[in-house]
């Protein structure tokens, strides 16, 4: 098959694209452009390992320098497309080249949100998204165990916690202010958000929920010296790290008349509203077989994204409809979530959460939905595979240690 | 540096020199052995790093914690007694030579 596909976006989803394309043996040409400086890189060790300067730059990157070259993919670093001609199938680039296409994939991924507060633009205020924000993120660290400045993190999510956990382990006092009444409040139950804050609490982080900012106050040089809350009170900082969300960067899309909604809406098979153009990763959002609309930031879903829109371009249905997991790492303890609790209506605890590992269980309407896991392999992976089977425990089962839900795999057994 | 042999389920040999720290998983995806997918980037999170250790260096490899075990059980091809992620092996001196062999999928 030939042709010419473009993919804008050099991110984990564009480069999943790109040699999906080459393995299903693809002969066109295969153009990844990317904005950043270098080539596709691993994104999740920016909070943790690489921020605490525990790896290499090769280790960080997902491929060696000529790898791929020698797939013939054309890797176009620090390229910002600007546009996109749907008419004549064209790209602009922003050096006015215009790359012909007949096939795009936008896997142009999401940008942290900023906040809108005075104050919020000045120097020492960063956000955690590319390998360049991870870096002055790590200046600023050190800046702050040299003078003994506190890091303020503003949002309690993951980015903002697992940050908080690499600034402690560096000895870097650490405050958490999250807007919500708990942690990680839309996606972990009740139980789970205590546990972590209770967790970063015995790491020595002062977290203040239910908070609400003001402004961020600065020094003679313009650098942010404090953060002041609503009531007045200011917290002091050396430095400070936005973490309230992303958004789909989904305007050049938007632009060219592709059909968005919080992010380029595509179905199972990336397929979005122009059928030679495809969409992966954070930047998408999945049509749901009942109609409502669902955008994943994360490894698993930029991964098979990029692999369905691939498939469809080749002309094949590889639908991703897999049980979505994600991961977080904090200090010694590994998160994972199987499925999605949202909206889930009863959560059962399976093991103990005083001791190293258990699970929060999901249910809705009697169905499994989710299972949240901490430093408990075993069992999210017992999820997975259930979710995927559509198969449900009861309530009672998953709460007791002692039942192998495997057996429900066994059996078959569904409710 | 240590050079560590990746032999793919087809047979092909590639021999790689790994810096020192490495995972095993960064030196195949680094060095395009095709048979390691490492998608999580190493967290030990997806199990697409699945290999079998050389008999003769299983003794020189730090043994698996417990997450790695565990991540073991839902490898995609079959499970043996020398079976790893690569992803949790560091390249180190004493592992100088090591062959790995790569199963034929890892999804």
């Amino acid at each position: 098959m030939t042709g010419s596909i473009v993919i804008i976006g050099a991110g984990l989803a564009g480069l999943q694209t790109a040699e999906a394309l080459r393995a299903g043996g693809f002969g066109g040409s295969v153009t990844l452009v990317g904005d950043e400086a270098t080539g596709p890189y691993h994104r999740p060790p920016l909070s943790k390992a690489w921020l605490a300067g525990e790896m290499d730059a090769g280790q960080l990157a997902m491929r060696g320098p000529d790898m791929l070259a020698r797939k013939q993919i054309d890797l176009r670093t620090h390229t910002r497309a600007t546009g996109i001609d749907r008419s004549s199938q064209t790209v602009t680039l922003a050096d006015g080249t215009r790359l012909p296409y007949t096939g795009l994939v936008l896997a142009t991924g999401s940008r942290p949100r900023l906040l809108s507060v005075p104050g919020a633009s000045a120097q020492g205020v960063l956000a955690l998204r590319t390998r360049d924000d991870a870096d002055q993120l790590a200046a600023g660290l050190s800046r702050c165990a040299e003078q003994g400045k506190p890091l303020v993190v503003i949002g309690g999510g993951f980015i903002g916690l697992e940050v908080a956990a690499t600034a402690r382990k560096k000895g870097i006092a650490v405050t958490v202010l999250e807007a919500a009444p708990r942690l990680l409040g839309r996606v972990l139950a009740p139980a789970l958000s205590d546990w972590y804050a209770n967790l970063h609490r015995s790491h020595g982080v002062e977290l203040l929920l239910n908070t609400q900012i003001s402004q961020l106050t600065t020094d003679a040089d313009g650098w942010v010296n404090g953060v002041q809350q609503a009531d007045g009170t200011r917290i002091p900082a050396g430095l400070v790290l936005v973490g309230i969300g992303a958004q789909a960067n989904d305007e050049l899309a938007a632009e060219a008349g592709i059909a968005c909604d919080r992010g380029i809406v595509v179905d199972d098979c990336g397929r979005t509203s122009d059928p030679v153009i495809f969409a992966a990763g954070d930047c998408a959002v999945r049509r749901l077989a009942d109609g409502t609309l669902l955008r994943l930031e994360s490894v698993q879903n930029a991964t098979e994204q990029g692999k369905s829109a691939a498939a469809a371009l080749l002309g094949q249905a590889r639908p991703f409809t897999a049980t979505a997991w994600f991961w977080s790492d904090q200090y010694d303890k590994k998160l994972q979530m199987a499925g999605l609790s949202t909206g889930a209506d009863q959560c059962v605890l399976r093991g103990d959460m005083a001791a190293n590992g258990f699970s929060m269980v999901h249910f809705k309407a009697g169905k499994l939905v989710a299972v949240d896991s901490i430093n408990a392999v075993k069992d999210h992976l017992q999820a997975r595979k259930l979710l995927d089977a559509g198969v449900s425990p009861t309530p009672e089962q998953a709460a007791d240690t002692a039942f192998d839900l495997a057996t429900l795999l066994q059996h078959g057994k569904t409710v | 540096m240590p050079h560590i042999t990746y032999v793919e389920a087809s047979g092909q040999s590639t021999t790689v020199n790994i810096p020192e720290g490495w995972s095993l998983m960064q030196g195949a995806t680094t060095n395009g052995v095709e048979g390691i997918l490492g998608e999580c980037g190493g967290s030990c999170a997806c199990a697409t790093c699945h290999c079998y250790v050389a008999e003769d260096y299983l003794a020189k490899v730090l043994p698996a914690s417990d997450t790695e075990l565990a991540m073991l059980d839902n490898v995609a091809a079959e499970r043996r007694p020398n079976s790893r992620l690569a992803c949790q092996i560091k390249a180190n001196t004493a592992l100088d030579g090591l062959v790995v062999h790569l199963p034929a999928t890892q999804e």
